[in-house]
């Protein structure tokens, strides 16, 4: 392919790694994986501090960096001796460009597949937009994928570019650095990193690692089949029987996009917050009447699955909504697996109506 | 890039309480910016995310028609949180209105044809919009028949209106209520499906029903449309979810692949019967 020949390699030695990322401080914001409690975290770097990258995938994934957990959209306030009181007052939202290190490229995938959700031609979010068109994403390539990572299934790979303006492979001590974008270069440039490297271990080292994943999910027979006959096939109630609607898979899934809409006030001051929330939960669809649509958990976990292998797909005739990431898998407390549940959709087929 | 979770500032410039059980009111709004009711711009059928500043938002249809100007109008029955306290809100507070949103009734679809509403509780609001606006354009439609019913004669919605209607006689109104002892009430007495059997027009290629009311209403009166012969296309209904963005992107309200908020509130019976059934 014409781009990927053009496409710059540089090589960063270990000192020129932490300058860098600490010259490009004075210009952008950085977000990486740093230790937090007994995991490790995507966090705003400190200054002069530097992202964990010898650790497999964080805990929870990197959308926190372009969609925080708990967000501001508006400042008010109630005092009626100020003159715009009760008005809801936006808030800034061209901050500082930023820059995220060290993410995996299942989670840059991810950033692709929400994209469709948030910048829509008819209602673009402005909360999720401007951090994202502000943000140059520096991925890491995983050269030890974890056991219950699936990526390549789903389109993406251990060395996958896709959502990527950077990638990094580590070498020792050294790291490499494929300049994908402009906006690559650009930090490139900002960080001073401009030793040509001499090889191109990229491909090779992507043929290695893609060998080392062999979970995979089959979602071919999915697209052919009738939303309403997975809805109403007799699979759920098995799926669902162990699940704690802990909401734990779609708060650590980079690709749960649900929020809540909430005022907060102080004294006289408000805010009105969006915060992550979770199909899983019974008052996602409680209604005032009483009356809640899923009131059950087979309906909820069935809702989960049917949005991201079905509905999703469907709607923007593409891939599952899913970028393989396995965080789900390890982290459910019952081991609910979305391997076996996408194979139970994928091989389902409906009884034939007897007329 | 326009915000569009930011509403529009309003004043509350009328308050009127509309049933004997005072728990629906009707507010009408008036825009802090004479500009921003030109953006307003509505159709009959669609909603808007009342901000209630401090307390949170609601989706609310509009009961106003877009043919009444310088005002919108919502009716708004006491429910929980944020409800509870509009109610106690007072003439010349401020708040917001953010809108309109999803789709509306297919008014282009219903030029030239025969329209029977039929309406139960306090789901009457958006058809009164509908109404009023039919009204206003009365020579492009053909017979309109309006089925309208409430528990009790003090709880139907509108009701000066209702009368004026009833006595204009340009169209066909059936006020019922499920039971009264009032000796000088002088509309029917029935449950909504009871009267839609004996009053609606027989159903042809031309006649459109639009249906909206308590989820026990529409299953009754379903199996009576079906006697009647309307056709699952010529059926329209408006649903109601848990709404937050209201524009189809927090992920609270879908069936299936298409969001309440954003592909309805407005659809046919034949699209829902293809909807998962949720
Ligand atoms: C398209 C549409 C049109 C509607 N039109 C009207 C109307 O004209 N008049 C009227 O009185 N009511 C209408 N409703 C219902 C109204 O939105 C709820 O009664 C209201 O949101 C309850 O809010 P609450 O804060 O008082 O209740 P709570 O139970 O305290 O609800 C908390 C929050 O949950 C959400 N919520 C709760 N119930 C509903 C619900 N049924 N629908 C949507 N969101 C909900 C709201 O964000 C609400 O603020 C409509 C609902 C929809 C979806
Ligand atoms: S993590 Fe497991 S138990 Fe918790 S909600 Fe998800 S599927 Fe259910
Ligand atoms: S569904 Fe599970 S495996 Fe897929 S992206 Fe979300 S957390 Fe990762
Ligand atoms: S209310 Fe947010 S998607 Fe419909």
């Amino acid at each position: 392919m014409k781009g990927q020949t053009e496409m710059k390699i540089i090589k960063i030695k270990k000192e020129a790694w932490g300058q860098g990322l600490e010259k490009l401080q004075s210009e952008f914001r950085l977000f990486g994986p740093v230790a937090d409690k007994d995991g490790f975290e995507f966090k705003e770097l400190a200054q002069g501090q530097l992202p964990v990258m010898d650790l497999g995938n964080t805990r929870l994934s990197a959308k926190s960096t372009v969609y925080p957990q708990t967000q501001v959209m508006f400042n008010y306030t109630l005092d009626e001796s100020k003159e715009d009181h009760h008005i809801m007052k936006e808030v800034d939202l061209n901050g500082q460009p930023q820059a995220v290190i060290g993410l995996r490229p299942c989670d840059a995938a991810s950033f692709q597949l929400v994209k469709r959700n948030f910048d829509n031609p008819e209602y673009p979010d402005p909360f999720w937009v401007r951090p994202y068109e502000q943000s140059t994403f520096v991925g890491l390539a995983c050269d030890n994928p974890s056991p219950t990572c699936f990526c390549t299934s789903v389109g993406g790979g251990p060395y996958s570019e896709n959502g990527l303006d950077v990638l990094l492979s580590r070498e020792g001590e050294v790291i490499l650095a494929k300049v994908i974008t402009e906006k690559g270069e650009a930090l490139a440039k900002a960080a001073g990193w401009d030793t040509d490297a001499d090889e191109n271990v990229f491909d090779e080292r992507r043929d290695a690692a893609e060998k080392k994943i062999t979970a995979k999910i089959n979602s071919d027979q999915l697209k052919g089949k009738n939303a309403n006959d997975l809805f109403s096939a007799p699979i759920w109630e098995d799926i669902a029987f162990a699940c704690l609607n802990c909401g734990t898979c779609t708060y650590s899934c980079p690709t749960c996009w649900c929020f809540d809409i909430q005022d907060e006030v102080k004294g006289t001051e408000g805010k009105r917050m969006r915060n992550w929330d979770s199909c899983m939960y019974p008052l996602f669809t409680l209604e005032g009447s009483g009356h809640n649509p899923r009131p059950v958990k087979e309906m909820r976990v069935r809702q989960r699955f049917m949005h991201k292998l079905k509905y999703y797909p469907d709607k923007y005739d593409s891939d599952v909504q899913c970028v393989g990431c396995g965080r789900c898998i390890d982290l459910c407390p019952v081991n609910i697996d979305i391997r076996d549940v996408c194979e139970t959709m994928n091989n389902y087929k409906p009884l034939k109506s007897e007329s | 890039m326009q915000n569009p979770y930011l509403p529009y500032p309003v004043r509350i410039d009328e308050i009127i309480t509309e049933t004997e059980d005072k728990n629906l009111k009707t507010f009408k709004f008036v825009f802090l910016n004479p500009e921003d009711e030109e953006k307003f711009s509505y159709k009959a059928g669609q909603f808007a995310e009342l901000s209630v500043t401090g307390k949170g938002e609601i989706p609310i249809g509009i009961a106003s028609s877009p043919t009444e100007k310088g005002f919108v109008k919502f009716t708004v029955n006491k429910t929980g949180l944020v409800t509870k306290y509009l109610h106690n809100m007072q003439v010349g507070d401020i708040m917001g209105i953010r809108g309109p949103l999803g789709n509306w009734y297919p008014w282009k679809e219903l030029e030239g044809k025969n329209v029977v509403i039929i309406g139960g509780g306090f789901a009457f609001t958006t058809l009164r919009s509908s109404i009023v606006y039919m009204l206003e354009n009365r020579d492009k439609f053909g017979e309109i028949n309006v089925i309208y019913g409430a528990r009790s004669p003090g709880l139907l919605l509108y009701q000066e209106e209702l009368k004026a209607w009833e006595a204009a006689g340009d169209i066909k109104m059936h006020i019922t209520v499920d039971a009264t002892d009032d000796p000088d009430w002088k509309y029917n007495v029935g449950f909504v499906p009871t009267i839609t059997e004996e009053k609606a027009p027989p159903a042809d290629e031309n006649t459109y029903a639009i249906v909206c009311g308590p989820p026990i209403m529409i299953r009754f009166t379903q199996p009576v449309l079906d006697k009647l012969g309307y056709a699952h296309d010529h059926i329209i209904n408006s649903l109601e979810k848990r709404m937050k963005c209201g524009i189809g992107i927090c992920g609270r309200c879908n069936i299936g692949e298409k969001f309440v908020c954003k592909d309805g509130p407005v659809f046919t019976l034949e699209e829902l019967n293809n909807l998962p059934f949720e």
